[in-house]
């Protein structure tokens, strides 16, 4: 393995105080919204916050462990099936929330190992993903038929599993999560996954990691088994990623084989790339940006929304290579520097 | 004895379509390193050519050699308006090119609408031990073998394949006996689309055409080409070989889902053991 040249970002950097005051400020702003907006920005809101864990999986796999995998999808829709199979089988929903949650991991455990420890190159890694995520997704169309159940759950196929419970207490199944809940429990986990996985970089484990992106080889030389740290970052990753489809599911009440989809596949990296994959932030803010920009260009009616993704797409990886903020970031920084080297000392 | 024709014919018949949509994907990856995720998209490009060419009055023929010639020139445009900047950051490439695909399905989706378009054949039907099979498939796995036989010959036997082979065995060093490597990429990228349209054109009187039928082919023709390896020939070949055994018998037992499931896993489990690919282990060759 090669250095990697293509990320002129370094390590995590250990946050300063603002970005105390920052995270501090985020909550304080997320607990009191529900008092100030309407319930349809919530729920919208709710969703961005969801999806966000999503594209937060992908930036930390794909930022700081160098692995990018186009699977994530996969782990987001067999959290949302798990989650909506376990809980409508079994009538409660505490443990098939963690279900939903422990099984993709499972699964991403075997299928890294096969990749991971049979050491194929970053570009097959890509596509054995991306063709799992297709072929996932094409399995579970293909299960309409009545002969398909779990338990007492029909798949349906095409037609997703309606009917998904909400969230209950695991000692009062009548106490049900409303709007608010969904919208605090969403910005919650989102903050405490962004929150952890920064600290986490900051820790062994993720130097290791950010390590063995920069050289694998060095890395393996000083005695580090990088095969280990990457299967564990990829399993990780497919937690996160399936902690957003379980809430998913929770918040749709419905879980769909468009979770697998394709398009949402591509979408999580526009995300990703359009929000600067080099940070953890970037990558939040640039699910809200693309999500609401694809709602606006759904309701405008301005041909195929695929087709401006696409072209956001090749134009990110062509010219904006480092994603908005960062470039937004640098450009800032050099005229913070230009300002400061104008005054006469 | 019947059932053991019927399923060989089967098994040839499912090695062909996957030597067909594979190729050409092959062939670019051989050169470059360069998986082109776009590949499912320039197929559906090829089927649209032919089904174009052949309403405007072509016969089926010409329509192939149109949609090859005309999405042949159109991978030369994308290798030269893309691809060209991206070498030596492969991923980059395989986003770029995801982005093309997303951007080429929903302009057909806005030029030609959702809805699939067919062409009408002239092809019967002929008896091969006891059971009925359309012939044209028989042409299928014709066109198949002549791709591979041409790829061959054009790499073995013309001054271009001979230049490509260099390029593809040590870019370096062709390049300093001066070989124009960009120029090379360039003629290599535009061939392996051309192979894609021209799979795509012989596919539509059996798919018919439709903006998003890439996504039907790609997931089999990324498995066959990186389970193939850096050998273009000889990987897809192999590959095809066992994955169309494997999908031909499974798909006829159970369905063409728990074929194309088992072939994941059965290349999942074999990229432990041979993480370059069936190839891998070889240095040179074709």
């Amino acid at each position: 393995m090669t250095v990697n040249q293509e990320f002129a970002s370094d390590a995590a950097i250990p946050p300063r105080w603002w970005w105390w005051l920052f995270v501090a400020a985020l909550a304080v702003t997320l607990m009191v919204m529900p008092s100030y907006v309407d319930m349809a920005l919530q729920l919208d809101l709710s969703i961005i916050f969801i999806l966000a864990l999503l594209a937060l999986s992908m930036s930390f796999l794909w930022g700081y462990a160098g692995v990018l995998s186009f699977g994530q999808t996969a782990f987001f829709g067999l959290g949302g099936y798990s989650y909506a199979v376990l809980s409508l089988n079994a009538g409660v929903t505490h443990w098939p929330f963690v279900a939903g949650i422990l099984l993709p991991m499972l699964f991403a455990l075997v299928l890294g190992y096969f990749m991971i420890y049979g050491r194929i190159s970053d570009i097959y890694l890509s596509v054995i993903t991306l063709v799992v995520t297709l072929i996932l997704e094409k399995t579970i169309r293909s299960t309409s038929g009545p002969e398909y159940v779990i338990g007492s759950v029909r798949l349906n196929g095409q037609n997703g599993i309606p009917g998904v419970p909400s969230l209950q207490l695991p000692w009062d199944s009548a106490a049900q999560l409303s709007i608010d809940g969904v919208f605090y429990l969403s910005a919650a986990l989102m903050l405490l996954v962004y929150v952890g996985l920064r600290l986490l970089l900051l820790a062994p484990f993720g130097r290791v990691l950010v390590g063995i992106r920069e050289n694998e080889r060095r890395m393996e030389l000083l005695g580090y088994d990088s095969r280990k740290f990457k299967l564990a970052a990829f399993v990780l990753a497919a937690g996160i990623a399936a902690l957003a489809g379980v809430l998913y599911a929770v918040w749709g009440n419905f879980v769909a084989p468009e979770m697998f989809n394709l398009n949402q596949a591509a979408q999580v990296v526009i995300w990703v790339i359009v929000g600067g994959r080099s940070t953890l932030i970037g990558p939040i803010v640039g699910t809200g940006l693309v999500q609401y920009f694809g709602n606006w260009l759904g309701t405008q009616g301005i041909g195929q929304v695929t087709l401006v993704l696409g072209l956001v797409l090749m134009l990110f990886v062509l010219v904006f290579r480092e994603g908005l903020l960062p470039t937004i970031g640098r450009f800032l920084g050099l005229l913070g520097r230009r300002f400061r080297a104008a005054r006469p000392a | 004895m019947e059932q053991i024709w019927t399923g060989l014919y089967l098994i040839v018949f499912s090695v062909a379509i996957l030597i067909l949509i594979s190729l050409g994907l092959a062939v670019i990856f051989g050169m470059m390193r360069v998986i082109n995720l776009a590949q499912g998209e320039f197929i559906m490009l090829g089927a649209y050519v032919c089904v174009l060419a052949s309403n405007a009055g072509l016969p089926l023929w010409a329509a192939y050699v149109a949609a090859a010639l005309l999405i042949g020139l159109f991978g030369v445009l994308v290798e030269r308006l893309i691809i060209r900047f991206l070498y030596g950051r492969i991923i980059d490439t395989l986003l770029a090119t995801w982005g093309l695909s997303l951007f080429l399905v929903g302009v057909v989706t806005t030029l030609f609408g959702p809805q699939g378009r067919s062409v009408s054949t002239s092809f019967g039907n002929i008896a091969l031990g006891g059971t009925n099979i359309s012939s044209y498939n028989l042409v299928l796995i014709a066109i198949a073998v002549a791709m591979l036989a041409a790829t061959w010959a054009l790499a073995r036997f013309t001054t271009f394949g001979l230049l490509v082979r260099g390029t593809m065995q040590d870019p370096t060093v062709a390049s300093v006996l001066g070989v124009n490597r960009g120029l090379m990429y360039m003629m290599t990228f535009g061939y392996g689309s051309a192979l894609a349209g021209l799979a795509g054109a012989v596919l539509v009187p059996i798919t018919g055409a439709a903006p998003t039928m890439g996504v039907f082919f790609v997931a089999k023709a990324f498995i066959t080409v990186i389970t193939g390896g850096h050998l273009p020939l000889l990987g897809t070949m192999g590959a095809a070989g066992l994955f169309g055994t494997i999908d031909g018998i499974v798909s006829y037992v159970r369905s063409s889902v728990a074929g194309e499931v088992s072939v994941l896993i059965v290349a999942i489990a074999l990229l432990r053991l041979l993480p370059l690919g069936i190839t891998g282990r070889l240095r040179s060759g074709l």
